[in-house]
């Protein structure tokens, strides 16, 4: 029963040193949008969970945390039994639900306008979306500023959200609501508070 | 008082348990994704009383790890008994490094001050907050501050800072004077006095803020705006003071007046005490200095 082993290892060997090691990642990350920050392979999830997206999951999810995962990660019995398992999360079907959404495929991710952007005066009831990259190296360098960065920022995620450049102007344009972003590459993080701004780099 | 050692021995690292922090660390991501905007939490029971700033302690818990090293300040002075308790505190739970160096710290904690020697990118400041609602004044209700931040009606704000003008000819609001955030949130930086205010403006630091009993956690990221309220003909200014530190002669520090005898005799000294001591090591001289080890050591003494 591969599968059924598959669900229940892969946690974190140490749940309090690793989980704190993760968070600080995702602080500084928040803190410094667009810069990758290190943290190796803390967790293992069955395909398609990426070992960086599995060990967010087991930093920040739980039965108080509502999450929304693209059908790459639903159609996996061991994918879906791993978060349930490791994290005790609350599935949702729908993603203005939220409080988090896991993507294992950009392709085919809904508009960031389909998530919770929260209410003007809780703008915090908002998705953070948790998207599987390959890495931080990808063709397109996107110029970032905003709280966080020192002037400005380069970002080169492998793969990114359709038309995103354009959506993520809109999700900017309804600070203070918004929702905020994490990818997780092989190794390392990086995030995209929704405070950021981005520009293509100039030619 | 916090409790004894064997009661905490039984505690997860850091103290709190693992859902706890993770709630925690939750709420500190969204409020770094909105700065100035308080976040609530569900803060919970410390082993200490709420006005020894539990919030700012159930931040650094959440955000501690075995790597860093705290530095824990009360106005300025990392030996009160505030500062001393917390510091104790995080090493039994945690075990972590601790100083009185604001350079050699990861995480300072700090009630009422931040440290006068310029932060450095990667240090977290967390600010313990007693009332983190800069409108709690002027509207006691949490259901109309929250309606005045989410349509940025802060009008009222203005009005009072005015009356301040009308009243003594300048803003007389010299701690907690509010700022805004990033040209959105009007925050109040917590009872530090407004000396400090131009030190949260574009610092390379992350600055959380942690309210206990109110339940509510803010954040400046690094490279934030951060604007004092003013008016075009009454300007922001910060404190100044006429002399200087009275043990190591420096200008432009925060300064605290010390009691020297009981015929009103005293001195001004830098309410930072890591940044004086460093500045005496240094070799630089106050008009007092002759004797500062007596003075500075124990100024109830030398009042006697
Ligand atoms: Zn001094």
């Amino acid at each position: 029963m591969r599968a059924v082993t598959q669900v229940y290892e892969g946690g974190f060997s140490d749940a309090v040193f690793n989980s704190q090691k993760v968070f600080r990642a995702l602080m500084d990350a928040m803190a410094s949008p667009g810069r990758a920050i290190e943290i190796g392979n803390l967790a293992a999830a069955p395909s398609p969970i990426s070992s960086v997206a599995a060990s967010v999951a087991a930093t920040l999810f739980d039965h108080d945390a509502t999450v929304w995962c693209d059908k790459s990660i639903t159609s996996s019995a061991a994918a879906i039994g791993w978060l349930k398992f490791h994290t005790g999360l609350e599935l949702t079907s729908n993603p203005s639900d939220a409080q988090f959404a896991l993507i294992g495929d950009l392709e085919t991710m809904p508009s960031l306008e389909s998530f919770a952007k929260g209410t003007s005066e809780y703008p915090d009831r908002s998705t953070t979306i948790i998207l599987q990259i390959d890495g931080f190296n990808g063709p397109e360098e996107l110029t970032l500023s905003g709280p966080g960065i020192k002037g400005t920022q380069g970002f080169a995620p492998s793969q990114l959200p359709k038309m995103f450049v354009d959506q993520w102007a809109a999700n900017r344009g309804a600070f203070p609501r918004g929702i905020d972003l994490v990818f997780a590459g092989k190794g390392a993080l990086a995030a995209l508070p929704r405070t950021t701004r981005i520009s293509k780099k100039e030619a | 008082m916090i409790e004894s050692h064997s009661q905490l021995a039984t505690y997860n690292f850091a103290y709190l348990d693992e859902q706890t922090k993770r709630m925690i660390r939750r709420a500190i991501l969204k409020a770094i994704a909105i700065p100035g905007y308080q976040v609530p939490f569900a803060s919970r029971e410390m082993p200490m009383p709420y006005g020894w700033g539990t919030g700012g302690v159930q931040v650094t818990a959440a955000v501690i790890g075995p790597n860093d090293t705290l530095k824990v300040i009360d106005q300025g002075a990392d030996d009160t008994t505030n500062a001393v308790s917390i510091r104790a505190f995080f090493q039994k739970v945690s075990n972590v490094q601790v100083t009185t160096k604001t350079t050699e710290a990861t995480i300072i904690q700090t009630r009422h001050r931040i440290p006068e020697t310029a932060l450095q990118a990667g240090q977290t400041l967390v600010y313990q907050v007693p009332i983190p609602e800069p409108l709690r004044f002027l509207e006691p209700r949490e259901t109309e501050t929250r309606k005045m931040h989410a349509l940025e009606e802060y009008g009222l704000m203005h009005v009072k800072l005015y009356e301040d003008i009308a009243r003594h000819g300048r803003i007389a609001t010299t701690y907690a004077y509010p700022v805004k955030v990033e040209g959105r949130y009007v925050m109040d930086p917590s009872p530090t006095p407004k000396f400090d205010n131009p030190k949260m403006h574009q610092s390379p630091a992350l600055q959380l803020f942690g309210a206990g009993r109110e339940k509510r956690i803010y954040a400046i990221p690094p490279y934030t705006e951060v604007v004092s309220l003013d008016f075009e003909d009454h300007p922001f200014e910060i404190q100044t003071f006429s002399e200087p530190c009275a043990l190591c002669g420096a200008k432009g520090s925060y300064l605290d007046e010390v009691i020297l005898d009981d015929k009103g005799g005293s001195m001004f000294v830098c309410s930072d005490t890591d940044f004086c001591e460093d500045r005496q090591a240094e070799g630089h001289r106050g008009h007092l200095s002759a004797n500062p080890a007596q003075a500075a050591v124990n100024p109830a003494e030398a009042a006697e």
